[in-house]
């Protein structure tokens, strides 16, 4: 099949739509939902009526709580649309996993206008339930004397119940193979850090950090430390997708979808492979680049995910933005991932710092950098940005000005 | 004092009573139980296909090399290295005690065949990526958990 005939190539990103972002917010869940929702399909040009497919990763869970407490249903039914096509799931790319279905719904024919959201409200609910941020993620450990099962079963019998415990097998692994220091790592939360203060919507956009502090937080999980951590926010985060054949009437200039890539791995259920110094997202990145004729040297800005500081590590060479082994060496410092270096990352402060969007923002900054509408933090130019997403499941994406 | 020790006088208010905290079981299930429950009789037991001689671990119902049902538990050295770790400090909830290592590490019997367990018997900024392990068992319950403790008698008090 000729690269014109890949779906991703019949599909435009045409609005976007964010709510406030709080810590806590205090508008409900569903609210949120709605603000993100309308405000995407507004800057569209587009009615509710005219939508007509929707999709959410992952679609209503009920424990963690306020971890997906929005599901496509009932967002349907608040905004009063009657879509052709509904689509959710739990399984998958993670958090790209809804966007790649949406492309493929809309590159079959199925529906035109797919209204993607991801809805996140963790921060009240940890509020609600007197739990600290840490412990509102927890996987395990929680539950009385019930037991775990499923892939769960096999880390947190050993009390490895955060999430942060096993990427830090992963953190530890790649410091002793490529010699990675703390002081290389922090440069990822730093950075977060400087970028958030000009993301007027960034929940630590007040909060300077230096390398030094970073250095003398409380570590975690080894040699994890409090700053690796993304932060638990209530927010909503909606992408509308549209046929390239009706993308160019809508009111914004339509971004391309050069290419995307996913895959998946087994850490969500205790199966590891390779030396945990790397990610089976090297197989998203893979794909990703065999489905274009761009090339790394040709992203102008990258948004690479960060639930941990490590993952953006491991993610940088997956996408082959950096060799194997290399992304420590060139994050330090962080002139080449500042704002005038060769690769600026993560621009509106990431998860670390603006706030966990969980995906979702990443890819909603991608779409303000292409439109150039980042404000103090745009990127001079930017014509192609790179998105990533995913510790247990794995999405990328090649976006580009039309 | 002992908890719950019977005291004199009674004016006093009882101790409160430490937090107990247990490590959340796995769930016994067909496929699993024979990992979770060999440590009864000191063995270490991974899934393994006798068609092509290749351990599986976690466990799964066909071979995922040849793809034939000829797979059943077979009992291990017990012997591996670590893998990679990590000293877990933050306490996540009341009474769990830390810090601890958890740590994957691989068996002897083949590359990448790895569990996930805790390394204790030594101080844990001893453990090294590399470090020899051999097994244990804690039971809690009907589970043997199977923890991990350094191969060569380096004790430390």
């Amino acid at each position: 099949m000729s690269i014109d005939r890949y779906p991703e190539k019949q599909v435009r990103i045409t609005g976007i739509g964010q709510s406030e972002v709080g810590r806590p917010s205090r508008r409900t869940a569903l609210a949120l939902t709605m603000d993100a929702c309308l405000e995407a399909i507004a800057e569209a040009g587009l009615k509710p009526s005219d939508i007509d497919g929707i999709t959410t990763y992952p679609g209503p869970i009920a424990d963690p709580k306020g971890f997906s407490p929005v599901g496509a249903t009932e967002t349907m039914i608040a905004l009063g649309l009657e879509p052709t096509w509904v689509g959710a799931s739990a399984e998958g790319h993670a958090h790209m996993g809804a966007i790649f279905s949406a492309i493929q719904a809309i590159a079959s024919g199925l529906c035109r206008h797919v209204l993607i959201f991801r809805t996140v409200a963790q921060a009240s609910a940890a509020a609600r339930s007197n739990q600290s941020a840490g412990q509102a993620n927890l996987m395990g450990g929680n539950k009385g004397s019930a037991r775990v099962g499923g892939g769960m079963a096999w880390s947190v019998p050993f009390n490895a119940i955060s999430p942060i415990t096993v990427n830090a097998l992963y953190a530890q692994a790649y410091f002793d193979k490529y010699g990675a220091t703390s002081a290389q790592l922090g440069a990822i939360a730093v950075n977060g850090r400087k970028m958030a203060a000009l993301n007027p919507k960034a929940v630590f956009r007040d909060k300077p950090l230096t390398i030094e502090d970073y250095l003398a937080s409380r570590l975690i999980s080894t040699p994890l430390r409090l700053y690796d951590c993304d932060i638990p926010v209530d927010g909503s985060t909606a992408i509308l997708l549209s046929h390239k054949d009706v993308a160019g009437d809508l009111a914004q200039p339509p971004i391309e979808i050069e290419s995307m890539g996913m895959s998946l791995g087994g850490l969500g259920v205790g199966r590891h492979v390779g030396d945990f110094t790397s990610f089976p997202s090297d197989k998203a990145g893979e794909m990703l680049w065999s489905r274009t004729d761009l090339t790394p040297a040709d992203v102008d800005v990258a948004q690479i995910y960060d639930g941990f500081s490590i993952l953006t590590l491991l993610w940088l060479e997956s996408m082959k933005l950096c060799g194997r082994g290399e992304a420590a060496a060139f994050v330090e410092g962080g002139t080449r991932i500042g704002l005038d270096g060769e690769l600026p990352l993560n621009t509106s402060g990431g998860q670390l710092s603006a706030g966990r969007l969980h995906g979702y923002g990443h890819t909603y900054e991608a779409c303000l950098q292409l439109w150039g509408r980042a404000g103090d933090r745009q990127v001079t130019d930017a014509k192609v940005c790179a998105v990533s997403n995913g510790g247990f499941g794995y999405g990328a994406l090649l976006l580009k000005r039309g | 004092m002992t908890n719950g020790e019977a005291r004199d006088g009674g004016t006093a208010p009882p101790p409160r009573a430490p937090i107990q905290f247990s490590r959340q079981l796995p769930e016994i299930e067909p496929e699993t139980a024979f990992f979770w429950s060999a440590g009864a009789e000191g063995r270490l037991l991974i899934s393994h296909c006798d068609a092509c001689d290749y351990y599986i671990h976690p466990p799964l119902p066909r071979c995922p090399k040849c793809g034939t049902e000829a797979v059943a538990p077979k009992a291990v050295s017990g012997k591996g290295r670590v893998a990679s770790y990590t000293i877990n400090i933050q306490q996540w909830l009341p009474g769990m005690p830390t810090p601890f290592v958890f740590a994957a590490v691989e068996l002897a019997e083949q590359r990448e065949l790895y569990v996930l367990t805790n390394i204790e018997g030594c101080a844990l900024d001893a453990v090294r990526i590399g470090m020899p392990v051999e097994v244990g068992f804690q039971q809690q319950e009907d589970v043997y958990l199977p923890i991990f403790h350094p191969a060569e008698a380096t004790h430390v008090d």
